[in-house]
């Protein structure tokens, strides 16, 4: 009996479940997911909710940064386009959601296809400061065209139906926001399976290189951009039909950094890690908030505070991993699984 | 002098006084890239560091403003040599993403820490200047912009001179053109790192003053750092002349946008037209007037 993973051939290494005991543990935390709703408060299907959405925006970000090397700080932007996009349609248009989320996919996509034009001169610092850019300039166009986006007060969106059947309270949403995540992790996965997910990791690794051995710098560049986008206009989208109304607030320059912390903390380059950021991101800020109102109590002005500490904690947590464990939660998970794999009988 | 005439030099001046400070900042930020090759995203929260602790030293302990002045670099100072020291050296050569994201941690943290302890409200200098206006040819001019103009100009001068002919600053100067090379003149290199954030966090503190004597201080000062990016763009990110051009260029041309399209656009041009800039530069020109050009062999 092997004692550990032997691929002789390609295609068992590029499979996705490598092994048996991988595809049965995903079928029973499946399960949990699924009956999870029936025993859970109204709060926690919300921060399931949240983690949903984020899943699929995250994966959008690290498909760009993570897998193609090129940094961006203006990933909530192109969610705003996304989120704003199936509001103008929905709203104004009346179309049903089902039509107004492919739509706003492909018309951030289309925008970030726009701000990834400089891509193909700038790279590294000089990039990231023109995502900075796109940031604010969409920022403001969303701010300031008022006839079309009601500026500050923002736009309230309708809740989707389905032949009759209204998605309107948590329990409902959070089986279709699920879908949507599993969607995002296997396209997400399966990219990276193929002729052009290849493309981008070559890119990141040297894009010199990578233009040596044909590989077309510019086409794959704006491609990856137009898919990362794809995935923040769904993840936008998805936002505004959930909460019902979106303003500028919500996508200024710190859901960007948001993003950013997401991928970071559970590892540049990784599907699953993308996941493991988002949880911990999304629900630390929550564990905060639930302490300060048990502290309530204790300490009166804590709520005042909690904010800045929120951000405090956001900083710090980001500096100490990559300071500590620059390859995020991915790397955690992977040291631990590897010692499992062979126990006992794991020795180095 | 006719009206529209009167109009462009009020906004010029005002953009001057502004772009002055710019200046200050952009200065900072190339330094700490030039020498240790980090974009330093917190730029703007060591500023509003500055301000917050010189008006407390001035508020609270009732220290005269020079004496003020001159403690509050020392902290400044002392901020900066302990952050390069703990949380930036680890950083050197890691990868360009990590190097982005410490500073914008960074640049949390200090936001967070500074509204814990100072709270968010705006806080006012006491005024040590007369409100009234000093008429200038036909213009008006407050007595404040005037003096931070001049004050700014002072010190980008007594920063370029420094640059030029002190030790330590040839030594900078050595060690972000080659860092081989200095460490085998035998510059201590590391010291060279700790005294560009040391110089960086001074320049932004003085610039952090200099606004909370005009505006007042609060939490959006640190939007200051962001509205960097365009100016050190326009200069090229490793030129200290840059930085400072692009700064008054900026400062400028921000007062002109927000002044004749703000009627069209309905408002904030202010903020947004120095990005715009920035994109169309960088799609011309992305190494900046004076950058210097990279060129990369496999």
């Amino acid at each position: 009996m092997p004692c550990g993973l032997f691929h002789t051939i390609y295609k068992t290494d590029e499979r996705i479940f490598k092994t048996l005991w991988v595809g049965s543990w995903l079928i029973g935390f499946g399960l949990f997911l699924i009956v999870l709703p029936f025993f859970v408060s109204n709060y926690v299907l919300y921060i399931m909710n949240m983690i949903s959405i984020f899943i699929v925006g995250a994966i959008g970000l690290n498909i760009l940064t993570g897998f193609t090397g090129q940094i961006s700080i203006g990933h909530g932007a192109f969610v705003a386009v996304g989120a704003y996009t199936s509001a103008i349609l929905t709203t104004k248009l009346g179309l049903p959601f089902w039509i107004a989320l492919p739509i706003a996919g492909l018309f951030a996509a289309f925008i970030g296809m726009i701000f990834g034009i400089p891509s193909l001169r700038i790279k590294g610092l000089y990039l990231a400061i023109a995502t900075l850019a796109a940031q604010f300039i969409i920022d403001y166009t969303i701010v300031h065209w008022e006839r079309l986006t009601n500026g500050i007060t923002g736009m309230s969106v309708p809740s989707p139906t389905l032949f009759g059947f209204v998605f309107d309270n948590d329990k409902k949403f959070y089986y279709l926001l699920l879908g949507f995540a599993l969607a995002a992790v296997v396209s997400g996965r399966n990219l990276f399976r193929t002729r052009v997910g290849r493309a981008f990791i070559a890119i990141r690794d040297r894009d010199i290189s990578a233009e040596l051995i044909g590989v077309n710098i510019f086409k794959y560049k704006l491609l990856a951009f137009g898919i990362s986008s794809f995935y923040a206009g769904v993840a936008g989208s998805l936002w505004g039909h959930y909460t019902n109304v979106i303003t500028p607030e919500h996508f200024t320059i710190v859901l960007s950094i948001d993003y950013l912390a997401m991928i970071i903390v559970g590892g540049l380059g990784s599907i699953i890690g993308t996941v493991f950021g988002v949880v911990f991101i999304i629900i630390i800020p929550e564990l905060l908030t639930t302490v300060g109102v048990l502290l309530k109590s204790t300490f009166g002005q804590i709520t005042t505070l909690i904010s800045a500490i929120k951000g405090l904690v956001f900083g710090v947590t980001i500096i100490l991993f990559l300071v500590f464990e620059p390859d995020g939660l991915f790397e955690i998970w992977r040291r631990v699984r590897d010692y499992w794999k062979l126990w006992p009988f794991s020795y180095k | 002098m006719s009206e529209n005439i009167a109009f462009f030099a009020q906004l010029f001046l005002t953009g001057l006084v502004l772009g002055s400070i710019y200046a200050l900042v952009a200065l900072g930020f190339v330094l700490i890239y030039k020498s240790t090759s980090i974009l330093n995203f917190a730029q703007g929260e060591l500023l509003m560091f500055g301000a917050y602790v010189c008006l407390t030293l001035i508020i609270g302990l009732r220290i005269p403003f020079f004496w003020a002045f001159f403690l509050t670099l020392a902290f400044s100072f002392i901020l900066a040599v302990l952050l390069e020291r703990v949380i930036l050296r680890p950083m050197i050569g890691e990868h360009i993403i990590s190097v982005i994201m410490v500073t914008i941690a960074l640049s949390f943290v200090l936001r967070s820490l500074i509204q814990i302890v100072w709270g968010t409200e705006t806080k006012v200098f006491p005024r040590i200047f007369s409100e009234e206006p000093i008429r200038f040819f036909g213009l008006f001019i407050a007595e404040v912009h005037l003096y931070s103009l001049i004050f700014a100009i002072i010190c980008v001068a007594l920063f370029a001179l420094f640059f030029k002919f002190s030790a330590a600053g040839i030594a900078m100067r050595v060690t972000a053109f080659d860092q081989q090379i200095a460490q085998s003149l035998g510059i201590n290199i590391k010291r060279i790192f700790a005294l560009s954030w040391a110089i960086s966090a001074i320049v932004s503190s003085i610039g952090g003053i200099i606004l909370g004597n005009i505006n007042g201080i609060n939490n959006a000062l640190a939007a200051m750092g962001l509205k960097v990016f365009p100016c050190v763009i326009l200069g090229g990110l490793d030129s200290i002349l840059g930085a400072i051009v692009g700064g008054f260029f900026i400062g400028i041309l921000e007062n002109l946008a927000g002044g004749y399209l703000d009627p069209v656009f309905g408002g904030g041009v202010k903020d947004v037209a120095p990005f715009v800039f920035l994109v169309i530069m960088l799609m011309i020109k992305p190494y900046g007037l004076f950058g210097k050009v990279r060129i990369e062999r496999l």
